[in-house]
């Protein structure tokens, strides 16, 4: 049982981010634009989060200072992911190249900025915010010691923050009309939505998302950030693929897309998988060729927002 | 013959040259920005250094120009193509990983073969390997419909951990953490480079990638395959309903891009500069620069040959500029911003366009008064 345990409460460490950046990819994709810039935008909020912690920490230390953090990394998000939208609605560019220009400055930037003001690259910090037990529900059976234990206040905000993304965009004005903009923005513009308004918040709502998950999955997995967050943006895209851009999909995706990475960096801690005679890189291997497999078996009959990718063009209308 | 002239300059080659050259300008300058906010007092030198890049050190200089350019170029030739034909391969790193550690196995371990033939024999193994795993992305992407952009990221991934566990398990030097040393013979042959750029690790190599490009440019531009293959990039519905098979070009495309990036690892590692494959989960930096010097080269391959070299150009800039306390990833954000300006070429094309038009109204009205004065 206790390895049981054990393994969903490695999974939330790397789910909770995947979640969180792929709801929010979800709001870019359906507003009409492909943000693959992602994984730069992760490394950005990681960096400058990170970088805020290892500042602070002598003066603040638990919650506080990684709510503050959280904060940070998510306005940093959203202010770098400000570029992209605008090459992407007012420039009408091409949106991969922008995002794929966001992804190569981000890791330069945070190697030139951390090598300029302190000569190493990778920024320790100390891991304060653990909680061993939450007081009360901690001690409930079976649910206490697989969600109350050993966690992260990370885990319960991405929750809360899956749970409010879920609802506007199914329920709100808002999400209904961003949704509009993805699917036929001709026929939005025409009843009176700004395409390009719309377009900004939901590129926004994605940059601001994944600032916050860099810096959630860099906390509970290390005690340093050495600019990266090992593709993590690119697997929430997977994720979000996977998911059909479905809110309730995603979250099925991401946890079992953190299942997947929980098996290949806790796999010497579950018995039964570490007596196997399979190399350690194999392990690693696994995320990565579940996702090529099961991309294969999901993008036959792709629910893909019609519109995603394409600048739009009053012209056209 | 002054509007043949005209033609030219008007052309839109021009006008994509002109928008590159000023996205060049526009990350430089971006670049110097960076260097003012973090050094004001060495800015200047830095930013020097950038700029004369290889011409620093003299031949020496410009023969490390040659030996960076080279494995970019291959890169940028591998995702450039892919681009003409309508893909967006990412996965260079992967491919160009396989390349190398292919090279480098056969390098290491075929001695059996004469040296004549040793060098050749790493190089087409590149060839394959790199092949292979761009076939993969261009499978998925033809049968199962699976966007080429995340496959070719997991092919990556996965790429790295198998090379490095393929490494330990056959070419390791357990001292050094990285692989064995490949034979005399398989290194790429000098060919006089040595005696011309002496001090520069520089051999066939560029010689090879030139050849690439050349090659490259004339499947492309004179050839009915390469009409087909970028018929598929500009409209793959009406390049099926004109009868080419679609499938069959995407996984070509793919497995050519995948060559060329895998020839590319060959000939970084085969290149006897005291270069090893690495133990580290790190991907391949080549792949990523090879994107940026594809797009800065608009894709088209003698473009790409260019700007690869002048990638190569402000890399060793780069290195440089380390003896006046900046960080060598300088380049790099340079580079990240001459590519989002690339990206934005719509703004530049805009900008040279009202240009034109501004001159072409001048000169109307100058005919127009010269008219009236008559």
């Amino acid at each position: 049982m206790n390895v049981v345990y054990f393994v969903i409460q490695q999974t939330m460490y790397f789910a909770i981010p995947l979640l969180i950046v792929a709801i929010g990819a979800m709001y870019s994709e359906r507003s009409g634009v492909i943000n693959i810039a992602l994984e730069g935008i992760m490394v950005m909020g990681a960096f400058v989060g990170i970088f805020f912690i290892n500042i602070f920490q002598s003066q603040m230390s638990g919650q506080t200072l990684l709510l503050l953090a959280i904060l940070i990394a998510g306005l940093v998000g959203g202010v770098f992911s400000l570029l992209h939208a605008f090459a992407a609605i007012n420039m009408k560019a091409d949106q991969t190249i922008s995002g794929t220009a966001l992804n190569m400055f981000a890791p330069a930037f945070a190697i030139y900025t951390a090598r300029m003001i302190q000569q190493t690259q990778q920024i320790p910090f100390q891991d304060t915010f653990f909680i061993d037990k939450v007081p009360v529900l901690g001690s409930i059976p079976i649910i206490g010691p697989m969600l109350f234990q050993n966690c992260y206040i990370t885990t319960f905000i991405g929750i809360g923050i899956f749970l409010v993304a879920a609802y506007v965009i199914k329920n709100t004005r808002f999400g209904l009309r961003l949704r509009a903009c993805g699917e036929h923005p001709g026929a939005a513009d025409s009843v009176g939505v700004n395409v390009a308004k719309i377009r900004y918040a939901g590129v926004i709502i994605s940059g601001v998302l994944a600032g916050i998950g860099g810096l959630v999955f860099v906390v509970p997995t290390s005690t340093n950030f050495n600019a990266t967050v090992a593709g993590y943006g690119f697997l929430a895209i997977a994720v979000l693929i996977f998911g059909q851009w479905r809110s309730n999909k995603i979250l099925m995706a991401a946890f079992f897309f953190g299942v997947m990475k929980t098996l290949a960096s806790a796999y010497s801690a579950i018995p039964v998988l570490k007596s196997l005679p399979i190399p350690n890189e194999i392990y690693k291997t696994i995320p990565y060729i579940a996702t090529l497999i099961i991309l294969a078996i999901s993008s036959k009959n792709s629910q893909a927002p019609r519109a995603e990718g394409i600048p739009y063009d009053k012209g056209s209308r | 013959m002054s509007n043949k002239i005209k033609k030219l300059f008007s052309g839109d080659g021009i006008v994509n040259f002109s928008s590159s050259i000023l996205a060049i300008i526009c990350g430089l300058l971006f670049g110097f920005i960076i260097l003012l906010a973090s050094n004001p007092s060495q800015a200047y030198n830095g930013f020097m250094m950038i700029l004369q890049g290889g011409f620093t050190d003299g031949m020496k200089g410009v023969g490390d120009v040659l030996y960076y350019s080279t494995p970019i170029i291959m890169t940028g030739l591998s995702v450039g193509f892919a681009f003409k034909t309508g893909l967006f391969n990412i996965g260079a790193s992967g491919q160009f990983t396989a390349g190398a550690f292919a090279a480098v196995f056969v390098g290491v371990k075929f001695t059996f073969l004469p040296p004549q033939i040793h060098w050749l024999v790493a190089l087409l193994a590149a060839v394959a390997a790199g092949a292979l795993w761009g076939c993969v992305p261009g499978l998925l992407k033809a049968f199962f419909n699976v966007n080429e952009v995340i496959s070719a990221i997991m092919m990556n991934y996965i790429g790295m951990y198998l090379v490095n566990l393929l490494i330990r398990n056959t070419i390791y030097d357990q001292l050094k953490n990285q692989s064995m040393a490949v034979a005399p013979g398989a290194m790429l042959p000098k060919a006089g480079m040595d005696k011309l750029f002496p001090g520069a690790s520089l051999n066939i190599g560029i010689v090879i990638a030139v050849l690439c490009v050349i090659l490259i440019h004339v499947v492309l531009n004179k050839t009915t395959f390469g009409y087909e293959l970028k018929a598929c990039g500009l409209n793959p519905d009406a390049s099926k309903y004109a009868g080419i098979n679609e499938k069959r070009n995407i996984v070509l495309s793919m497995v050519i891009s995948g060559a060329l990036a895998g020839l590319g690892g060959a000939l970084l590692y085969l290149a006897g500069s005291g270069k090893y494959l690495q133990v580290l989960d790190v991907i391949a930096p080549e792949g990523f620069s090879g994107i940026s010097v594809a797009l800065l080269g608009l894709s088209n391959p003698i473009g790409i040959l260019f700007s690869g070299l002048f990638i190569g150009h402000i890399t060793v800039g780069g290195y440089n500029m380390q003896l006046f306390d900046f960080v060598s990833e300088a380049i790099d954000i340079i580079i990240a911003a001459i590519v989002y300006c690339g990206a934005l070429s719509l703004l530049f094309k805009n900008v040279i366009h009202r240009m034109q038009m501004r001159r072409a109204k001048k000169a109307e009205r100058r005919t127009r008064a010269a008219a009236k004065e008559e």
